[in-house]
């Protein structure tokens, strides 16, 4: 009797477990490695050209890989995305938190919303977006030698690299980085910190919401010396110019 | 990119919180109960003595504009009671966002880890009791003759009940009792582009209204043969930007005496008023007149690149407003010179002026240990003092709460060295806090109650979705208005307080699968147990019987 109630309980507990975990899986695709051409288009789907050059305030559907996952708040979710062409910034857009849980980095998306710009930085909000079958991640393209140029913004929301770069005071105090823009903050906000390629020094984050204080990139910036030589990688995110959100800090 | 830029919107809202929080957080009603559940505390007595020989440690949960001179002060405040107070640590946490902090305490109030004393707002603290005693009423610690508002056993020079400003004191009242003290206050005010609208033939009265800001808006949009802005020869213009379009609505309904909410928490926002304001805000959004901080960005970003006329904002945003602000996010290079004129937000009866009132509050979480509570007390008060609210009022278009402290020398030569420098002194933030002084009897505060925080939420969201809508291309019409009203209505759960369901809680729809799942196989369990013992006890019955 004891051994049937033991594995009665067991069974039954292991039934609870299953109620406790909730949603169920269907819907979402596979991610087993293949090639595949990240630039392709299912139709009516908009290539990356079409898409730079919708106007603002008009419709879009695309489809895109997840690179990163900014933050999940109040049911809406903020998305790093790339195809083989170009970054799509993906701002609070719906889905409950188990879905978001699904979203990985590579993962395929097609997404439909509208094309916007806040500050610069161009984006998709009101969206809806599905799941399909398909995985790529992004290189980090070095884009070291467009710092200070125009051409920087050509590459905006993608996984970019700044390499050999020099890390410089972060201000007046003589610190390697601050918390917050102004020095403000405390452990857990953003980093911010600078460096100099060719004479000229430029401003760099770590977003908190990205990458927190239990990140390995959080952890290396408190670790940076000023003189230190670094390569960096991250997303090129914009407000009002160039504000990339690091995401690897590792020796040069 | 040389130089740091504040943080964007992205830091607007919190972060990751569970699915829990996240409904109960835009219900703000009684689906808190059910989340948490009750964990309330006994209810608090103030201790004859306050016991100098106990260490106690505090958690002061604060909120700063990401401004590094506000930390300064709330690190010296610290440092300075506690050298008072010696048995007393207070450990701080700084947030930049209202809307963070709330979520935060509620997810502490399920584990009775809340701070002991935090910064808040009033609506706040409407959801915050939703448990019992969680929240200390102030009422008997204001008029405690030894460690009341000016009593006769504190350690500071703090303000006596008479010289907190009555306005600001009554903000901070919930039903019976008085819940929080006002910590700072600070209202909106329009930052005008003056040279642009003086530009376009108009003069600037003391006094705006809607429609001349409306007129002088839609003239701004006129463009040359090149398809540039004829005012600023630009391609960008948006020449009336509103940061908080929730105040927006919220004071234009209340200059029309129109109805937004009751007391006791009826909704009373989705009105033929709000109808006609929203059509006539979607057609100078239409004209590209009009947007908002949400859809567009920061207005004194726009301003200072000479692309607004009409910036709404805090007069708490006061430093970044204006070509010679002490703070900008744009690039030197695309700042413009212009002259920036301060004025209070736009009115509909010019001389009944009307507009909000806002800025910090503080209260106090109750605890097991009165000596504790006692404590907080103390803290909190001791942030009323003339030291504290002098020198955080100057940080921004903020002004203190206390007679006491505006009453000062130092304050009143502050005041008057207005553009003395572009720092302490800058023009524009002295000037939106004269403005503020100067009207602060024509301020005003909406009801609070569980799910006020919801409808503030909802009255911005209007505004923002006709906006919105128009720019791609939808028509704003009646049809259409009936549906924003529905969304906004379920979206925010308004149809859910505790005015609308007649007390009675929430129908918060059937019980999920995997939730009926886990009661379902809990019922089993219990089944079996109930089985094993009865056979276990049937044996051992038989055993002895035999």
């Amino acid at each position: 009797m004891k051994k049937i109630f033991a594995t009665l309980l067991a069974a039954t507990c292991a039934l609870s477990l299953i109620g406790c975990g909730g949603g169920s899986s269907s819907g979402t695709a596979s991610t087993a490695a293949k090639t595949e051409d990240p630039s392709a288009k299912s139709e009516g789907v908009m290539t990356y050209a079409e898409y730079d050059a919708a106007a603002l305030d008009t419709g879009v559907t695309i489809e895109t890989y997840v690179q990163g996952k900014q933050s999940w708040w109040d049911n809406k979710a903020t998305l790093y995305t790339q195809d083989g062409d170009g970054g799509y910034f993906i701002f609070e857009m719906p889905m409950s938190e188990e879905e978001y849980k699904k979203l990985t980095d590579g993962t395929k998306i097609k997404v439909k919303g509208f094309k916007s710009e806040w500050s610069g930085e161009i984006e998709i909000v009101d969206a809806t977006y599905e799941i399909e079958e398909g995985n790529y991640i992004a290189e980090a393209k070095d884009v070291t030698d467009k710092l200070g140029t125009d051409d920087l913004i050509k590459f905006q929301n993608q996984k970019v690299a700044f390499k050999g770069v020099t890390v410089e005071k972060a201000d007046d105090s003589g610190a390697a980085f601050i918390y917050n823009w102004d020095g403000s903050g405390q452990e857990g906000d953003d980093l911010y910190f600078k460096v100099s390629v060719n004479g000229q020094t430029y401003s760099f984050t770590v977003e908190s919401y990205l990458t927190g204080a239990d990140t390995d990139v959080y952890k290396a910036v408190k670790e940076l010396k000023v003189g230190d030589k670094v390569d960096l990688e991250g997303f090129l995110y914009w407000y009002e110019g160039p504000n990339p959100h690091i995401t690897s800090v590792k020796a040069a | 990119m040389s130089d740091y830029k504040k943080p964007a919107r992205l830091k607007a809202l919190g972060k990751r919180i569970t699915a829990c929080l996240a409904a109960a957080s835009c219900a703000g009603t009684l689906l808190l109960t059910g989340c948490h559940g009750s964990r309330g505390s006994n209810e608090f007595v103030i201790p004859e003595t306050f016991d100098t020989a106990k260490s106690i440690e505090l958690t002061f949960w604060a909120k700063n504009d990401t401004n590094k001179t506000q930390t300064r002060i709330y690190e010296k405040a610290i440092k300075d009671f506690e050298a008072l107070y010696p048995n007393v640590t207070v450990n701080m946490r700084l947030y930049t966002d209202y809307g963070k902090i709330y979520n935060d305490v509620i997810t502490n109030i399920s584990t009775n880890t809340t701070p002991n004393v935090c910064i808040t707002y009033p609506d706040n603290i409407a959801t915050y009791m939703t448990g019992s005693n969680v929240v200390v009423p102030m009422d008997d610690l204001i008029a405690d003759p030894k460690y009341g508002l000016g009593g006769s056993e504190l350690l500071y020079d703090g303000p006596a009940k008479e010289e907190v400003i009555p306005e600001f004191l009554e903000e901070c009242r919930l039903g019976e009792h008085i819940y929080a003290l006002p910590y700072m206050r600070s209202t909106e005010a329009c930052y005008v582009n003056k040279t642009y609208v003086e530009k376009l033939g108009y003069t600037l009265p003391d006094v705006l209204t809607w429609d001349f800001v409306w007129e002088v808006s839609e003239a701004a949009t006129a463009k040359d043969a090149n398809g540039n802005y004829a005012v600023n020869g630009q391609k960008t213009m948006i020449p009336f930007i509103y940061k908080s379009t929730d105040n927006m609505m919220i004071q234009m309904l209340k200059q029309l005496d129109a109805p937004y909410s009751k007391e006791d928490g009826t909704i009373e926002i989705f009105n033929d008023t709000t109808r006609s304001l929203l059509k006539e805000i979607a057609g100078h959004a239409q004209t590209g007149a009009f947007s908002t901080f949400k859809i567009s960005s920061y207005p004194a970003n726009f301003l200072n690149a000479g692309q607004c006329i009409f910036a709404i904002d805090s007069t708490a945003g006061a430093t970044w407003m204006g070509m010679n602000a002490p703070l900008s996010d744009i690039a030197p290079d695309k700042a413009v010179e212009f002259e920036t004129a301060v004025r209070s937000v736009p009115q509909y009866d010019t001389g009944n002026p009307k507009m909000i009132s806002q800025g910090p509050s503080v209260c106090i979480f109750n605890k097991a240990d009165p000596q504790v509570v006692l404590a907080s007390w103390l803290f909190t008060q001791y942030l009323l003092t003339n030291e504290v609210q002098i020198a955080y009022a100057q940080t921004e278009g903020y002004v203190p709460v206390t007679q006491k402290a505006r009453d000062t020398e130092e304050y009143k030569e502050y005041l008057a060295a207005e553009g003395t420098d572009n720092d302490v002194h800058y023009d524009v933030k002295i000037k939106a806090t004269k403005m503020f002084i100067e009207n602060t009897t024509n301020t005003f505060v909406t009801p609070v109650f569980n799910g006020s925080a919801s409808l503030r939420d909802a009255a911005g969201q209007l505004v923002e979705d006709v906006t919105k809508s128009v720019k791609r291309k939808a028509v704003v019409d009646d049809a259409y208005i009936d549906d924003l009203f529905g969304r906004v209505t379920a979206l925010y759960r308004l149809d859910k307080t505790a005015a609308a369901t007649g007390g009675k809680a929430a129908d918060l729809g059937p019980l999920p699968g995997p939730a009926k799942a886990l009661i379902g196989t809990l019922v089993v369990v219990w089944v079996l147990i109930g089985i094993y013992a009865g056979s276990d006890y049937l044996k051992t019955k038989k055993k002895k019987a035999s």
